[in-house]
């Protein structure tokens, strides 16, 4: 019989960061209403105030402080444990961060919309949810919520056509996108009668052995699901949309997409693929694991040696996001492996948390750079930067060493765990790969610290406002400090766990 | 009378060939709006094989999901023609092959 749940039995505690941020958005979008145009600053800090509560909550969680219980909550369709904590983390520090790169932006480029804010706490929110669904139909909710606001971020700067064209790109793609990934769980559910991810790996198990028809509906609804969210990361061969977007949206949603969107779609693919591990035991080995594999590696090879054929800075960088998502899906793959699920998780995180701070800094710094009508951000127009602007050169630098990969910062951590987890996975030759495109990636990466100090130039960069100014100081002190102690992330990812907890 | 009994596999059937016919579309028509309404029959298509995967598991569960997708397909609307018209107005096209302002 069924019985009517109550309040406890939700276990919403558990939730509290999404709830905190779901309420405080709701609120900013209507109290934004009676803000005058002319006072928009308040509602960025009110937006800015409503996060950092919901940081200190998730913070508070993912260092162990028990506010609800972990598990499964709201009728298993929600699951608490220390992996959602650190997605947490990292999706509102993205936002925080974000905010402060948008304000003075938007001021300078006279768009005065409060719904900018909102919006871009939204995406955080699904964010949130896609590294803590247990069920296929949160997680299709969770990446729409993600992505819906994004396309019209993206839009922020109309009637610019760059804007305007970089949004209808982003939305017809995504739109497909989530048609594959909607198919692809409709067939999943077509095999084993679940949307429960626990569910079809255990249905996945008897299926193997059964029937032809049944197996082929579930490989293929697998197959469905990792194009979907393969869309949504950029993995090649499903990048297309990414460096036309990246390039055409306002900076600070490019800064702030190429973390949230990322971040949401990895925690997505860790708990649908990875999670099933702990339950496959016939098999060392997941069946998806070659072709994750083979996905990362044209990844890593077209992202990074297509990044080095560009001139302008955010396509340039937009290659380098492509690039990015290939070392995360070597963790993927190296979670196909039975017994390096866990690993594997805190790997990815780990490079997600360091990579947060390294992206969101260099596209701050690009936005310090562009001029009001899209202008400026060229590789050449970085010349001399060192001369006329040293803290913005210096800074700079540090984020491009971050993203190469060089010891002493963040980048380098992030690396290390994730080549350590795909070697202990043995998959050398994706180890091997990783290691060879960083050495690729370190060309155009230099060359922008090059063209900086080494080229003469005086270039023209925006005046720095206090908001800039602390998002450049949070990032770069973020980028060195987890580089130097590399202690913060480990303690955080220590305790992540692949298994689908009840 | 009773009703005559259609095969499941025939639904996943009809629905798996919307699919694809969704996704030709999208790959082959150079207009935003048919782009998308192609796209609307991907959905649909899926919506077709939910029920009738929820028909063999005699569940309610993909009902469930049903409704999500038409919610979400209908924010997607909203959204999605707000971009077309703010694009047709600026650029008086929604063809997407005549949208080249962003290149490498």
């Amino acid at each position: 019989m069924f019985e009517v749940p109550v309040f406890d039995d939700l276990n919403a505690w558990a939730a509290l960061p999404i709830i905190l941020l779901a309420l405080g958005t709701s609120i900013l979008l209507v109290a934004d209403l009676f803000i005058p145009e002319d006072r928009k600053r308040l509602t960025a800090s009110l937006a800015l105030g409503g996060v950092t509560v919901s940081l200190v909550v998730a913070m508070l969680q993912a260092l162990g402080v028990e506010i609800g219980e972990q598990g499964a909550a709201f009728a298993d369709m929600f699951i608490a444990d220390q992996f959602t904590y650190v997605v947490n983390v990292i999706a509102l520090s993205s936002a925080f961060i974000g905010i402060l790169v948008s304000y003075d932006y938007f001021e300078r480029a006279e768009v005065k919309r409060g719904e900018y804010y909102s919006l871009l706490l939204f995406s955080t929110m699904g964010a949130m949810l896609m590294g803590a669904s247990r069920n296929l139909v949160m997680i299709f909710v969770a990446l729409e919520l993600l992505s819906i606001p994004l396309y019209l971020l993206s839009a922020f700067r109309k009637p610019i056509a760059a804007s305007e064209e970089s949004a209808l790109k982003y939305f017809l793609l995504g739109a497909f996108s989530s048609g594959f990934l909607v198919y692809g769980i409709t067939l999943l559910y077509g095999a084993t009668g679940t949307f429960d991810i626990d569910g079809i790996w255990t249905a996945a198990v008897e299926i193997i052995d059964g029937e032809i028809s049944r197996q082929f509906t579930l490989i293929a609804g697998f197959g469905l699901v990792i194009v979907g969210l393969g869309f949504k990361v950029g993995a090649v061969p499903f990048h297309g949309w990414q460096p036309d977007v990246y390039q055409g949206a306002p900076t600070p949603v490019t800064a702030f997409m190429s973390v949230t969107a990322k971040t949401g779609g990895f925690a997505a693919m860790l708990r649908v693929l990875v999670a099933g591990i702990p339950v496959v035991v016939a098999e060392d080995i997941a069946m998806w694991q070659d072709t994750i594999q083979v996905i990362a590696l044209l990844t890593l090879v077209l992202g990074n040696f297509v990044a080095i054929m560009q001139d302008e800075l955010k396509r340039m960088l937009a290659y380098s996001s492509i690039a990015h998502a290939g070392y995360l899906l070597i963790a993927v793959a190296a979670g196909g492996t039975e017994g390096i699920g866990d690993q594997a998780a805190q790997s990815a995180l780990i490079y997600l948390l360091a990579y947060t701070f390294t992206n969101i800094g260099a596209f701050a710094v690009v936005v310090a750079m562009e001029h009001v009508d899209y202008s400026g951000t060229k590789l050449n127009d970085l010349k001399g930067l060192s001369n006329t602007n040293p803290m913005l050169a210096a800074v700079m630098a540090l984020f491009m060493f971050s993203l190469t990969g060089i010891p002493g910062t963040a980048g380098f951590v992030g690396k290390w765990f994730v080549f350590k987890a795909a070697i202990d996975a043995d998959l050398v030759l994706l180890a091997v790969v990783g290691v060879l495109t960083s050495v690729v990636s370190a060309f155009y990466y230099l060359r922008v610290v090059v063209n900086m100090y080494m080229e003469p130039g005086t270039p023209e960069t925006q005046p720095e406002t206090p908001s800039l100014r602390w998002a450049l100081g949070i990032t770069a002190a973020g980028t060195l400090i987890l580089g130097i102690l590399p202690y913060f992330m480990t303690e955080l990812a220590e305790g992540v766990t692949v298994a689908l907890i009840r | 009378m009773e009703n005559p009994e259609v095969a499941n596999e025939l639904f996943v059937l009809l629905s798996a060939v919307l699919f694809v016919l969704g996704t030709m579309g999208v790959l082959l028509r150079r207009n935003a709006i048919l782009i998308f309404m192609s796209v609307e029959l991907m959905l649909n298509s899926a919506n077709l094989a939910l029920v009738a995967f929820a028909r063999q598991w005699q569940a309610v569960d993909a009902h469930v999901m049903v409704f999500m997708v038409m919610t979400v397909a209908a924010a997607e609307v909203a959204v999605g023609l707000a971009l077309i018209v703010a694009i047709s107005r600026s650029k008086e096209t929604t063809d997407v092959d005549d949208l080249h302002s962003l290149q490498g």
